[in-house]
């Protein structure tokens, strides 16, 4: 009865293939922006947006990208926290050169340099599937990991190693540097996730993304039809490492403000951004997010029950904590292999018909 | 019917036109087992075309051979009067020819709609960006093209099952589906992998009547590989037969069926 098709009639192929084809939902959407643009930026301190908000729309469009490349077009890669360290450095080293270039525009560019790494990573792709293709990426993040490292050239010689960003301002408000308010961070990353998950909905929903599901589904089938494969991921790669780039950048210059590369873009960065899309959904826009809200949510829950309310000792709500988000897992893709997203697919089926049982 | 004149007319009255595709002398061989022996034959416009022979004739590797999974050693493939160089499976379905898979190769995770739009990948030319923003050529070229899948979703008569996700679909609509993806193409000439392999006899000829209602609207060239005698003796207008990889017989299905190794190959010889 919530979600009820009655009455909404479509009159075109456009209006049928609409992101929210079902009114209550495309209101719901339009509210949700309207919050997250005109009330959350004037009630927004810093406990909420350096713990919740602002990783959480960081880790959105890192998980997006690899929903991308993983989910739609069904490339496993493990490279996500060396990518991530691409776009971390190349915005690094694009603010110290040119001083006076727009934050907005840096971000972007450095989207752009991890979208070339990823293609390069991705060359292996066309001939190795599956386990393999994710070692090949599992190389992929050791060896940029220790590039970073290893040629000082990328942090400009500094003695510690670390990458710290300067300020940068957009259209006057900081929103890099320590002096950066709250709100201003939070903006600027909410205007890059709505901006990319605009985009993912658009591409996966047309021409390219039909390519990348049907080398996801069936190769051989896409082939006769006349997809060129190494074209094909070759583009996933480009798009999702664009993506993670973008979302590198934002987590070094906007979320840390200083970072030191093995210990913010390690492999276990790699490896959460791909619990995000398994929990959430593989091949879902709505599932990325859902994934990303699920892991930046729960250890910040799980530490105010035990520590705060609980009153147990932190490291023992610490290893808790990873137990439980591995169970989760687990019983996620035992129970519902198509994560979160799927659940909420079900779930509204019923409502359609709630409180009827047929 | 002569074999050199251009066109030939069917029992049925149909006029059928010049070769579409000739197969000359191909040989294809996989280490030391030859697949394919020295065969040639064409394919002519607008008609129905059956490759039959018993199992491990070589009638899948034929079609293989034909959109490009594989290359034969020896021998020349000409499409449309010219000679084709070896080109990849995607090159060729570029220059019109479609498929079905014996087992089918449908894409599980899309629905079928997606599925059969996946079948117009060739038509669809809009760029990166346009496909981003979305609004604007890149959802007119979708709605052009969705006008043409909905003509296929009509003539297969599976509506219903518009968005259904194809994994979730009984055998005989999967394979219908499968056939709307490669009629969605347009192709100049459609492959036919067993299409009615594993049918009741109900979709069987449910199939046969596609089939025929395909090549009689859209004049659309069909070559086919199937195992049920009487549906290939019914609807095709010309039959290739192999047996070991050899042509042993080619011509009207009157003249296959009474040919003597045909009928060998078929029952076996009496080597009593």
């Amino acid at each position: 009865m919530l979600y009820r098709e009655a009455g909404d009639y479509k009159k075109s192929y456009a209006e049928d293939s609409q992101t929210f084809p079902l009114k209550l939902d495309r209101y719901g959407y339009y509210a949700i922006l309207a919050i997250a643009f005109l009330v959350v930026p004037f009630v927004i301190n810093d406990y909420w947006a350096s713990a919740v908000l602002i990783p959480f729309l960081i880790w959105s469009i890192a998980s997006l990208g690899l929903n991308i490349l993983t989910g739609y077009c069904g490339q496993v890669s493990l490279g996500t926290g060396g990518f991530m360290a691409v776009g971390a450095y190349a915005s690094y080293k694009l603010m110290t050169s040119f001083p006076d270039l727009n934050i907005m525009i840096i971000v972007l560019l450095s989207g752009a340099i991890t979208a070339s790494v990823g293609v390069l990573f991705g060359l292996p792709s066309l001939r190795i599937k599956g386990f393999y293709l994710a070692v090949a990426t599992l190389a992929a993040q050791f060896f940029l990991v220790w590039l970073f490292n290893k040629v000082e050239w990328f942090y400009n010689y500094s003695a510690s190693g670390q990458i710290s960003a300067p300020t940068r301002s957009m259209l006057g408000f900081e929103v890099t540097g320590p002096a950066a308010s709250a709100s201003a961070k939070y903006l600027f990353c909410l205007v890059l996730v709505v901006l990319f998950a605009w985009i993912a909905r658009n591409l996966t929903r047309g021409r390219i993304g039909r390519s990348w599901m049907a080398i996801r589904d069936m190769d051989i089938a896409a082939e006769i039809i006349g997809v060129n494969p190494l074209k094909t991921k070759l583009t996933a790669f480009a798009v999702s490492s664009f993506f993670i780039g973008v979302a590198g950048a934002l987590f070094f210059a906007v979320y840390l403000g200083a970072v030191e590369v093995g210990e913010a873009f390690g492999i276990q960065k790699s490896f959460l951004v791909l619990f995000m899309i398994i929990i959430g959904g593989l091949g879902s826009v709505l599932g990325s997010f859902i994934g990303a809200a699920f892991l930046v949510l729960m250890p910040v829950l799980l530490k105010n029950i035990m520590v705060i309310r609980l009153g147990w000792p932190g490291d023992l709500a610490g290893h808790l904590e990873l137990v439980i988000i591995g169970g989760i897992i687990m019983l996620t893709l035992v129970l519902e292999p198509h994560g979160i997203a799927q659940i909420w697919r079900v779930t509204k089926q019923k409502l359609r018909l709630w409180p009827f049982p047929h | 019917m002569t074999a050199t004149a251009d066109t030939y007319e069917t029992p049925d009255g149909r006029t059928i036109g010049g070769k579409v595709l000739e197969m000359r002398n191909i040989t294809l061989r996989f280490g030391g087992v030859v697949a394919i022996k020295d065969i040639s034959f064409d394919i002519r416009e607008g008609e129905i075309r059956a490759i039959i022979g018993p199992n491990g004739a070589g009638k899948s590797s034929m079609l293989n051979v034909i959109n490009g999974f594989y290359h034969p050693q020896e021998g020349e493939i000409w499409f449309h009067g010219e000679k084709r160089k070896p080109m990849k499976p995607y090159q060729i379905a570029k220059q019109g020819i479609a498929r079905t898979f014996q087992n089918i190769a449908l894409f599980k995770g899309m629905s079928t709609l997606d599925n059969i739009m996946t079948g117009r990948f060739n038509q669809m030319k809009t760029n990166m960006l346009a496909q981003m923003l979305w609004k604007g050529p890149a959802e007119r070229e979708e709605v052009e093209n969705r006008e043409i899948v909905e003509k296929v979703i009509d003539f297969l008569e599976i509506q219903a099952i518009r968005k259904t996700p194809v994994g979730a679909l009984p055998y005989g609509l999967q394979k219908r589906v499968e056939l709307g993806r490669a009629l969605a193409a347009q192709p100049k000439l459609l492959l036919l992998d067993e299409p009615m392999a594993g049918m009741n006899v109900e979709e069987k000829e449910d199939m046969s009547r596609f089939i025929l209602d395909v090549n009689d609207e859209f004049g659309t060239t069909i070559a086919l590989i199937e195992h049920d005698m009487g549906v290939v003796m019914d609807i095709s207008d010309r039959v290739v037969v192999m047996d070991y990889g050899k042509k042993i017989g080619d011509g009207t299905p009157d003249e296959v069926i009474n040919n003597q190794d045909v009928i060998d190959a078929y029952l076996g010889v009496d080597h009593g």
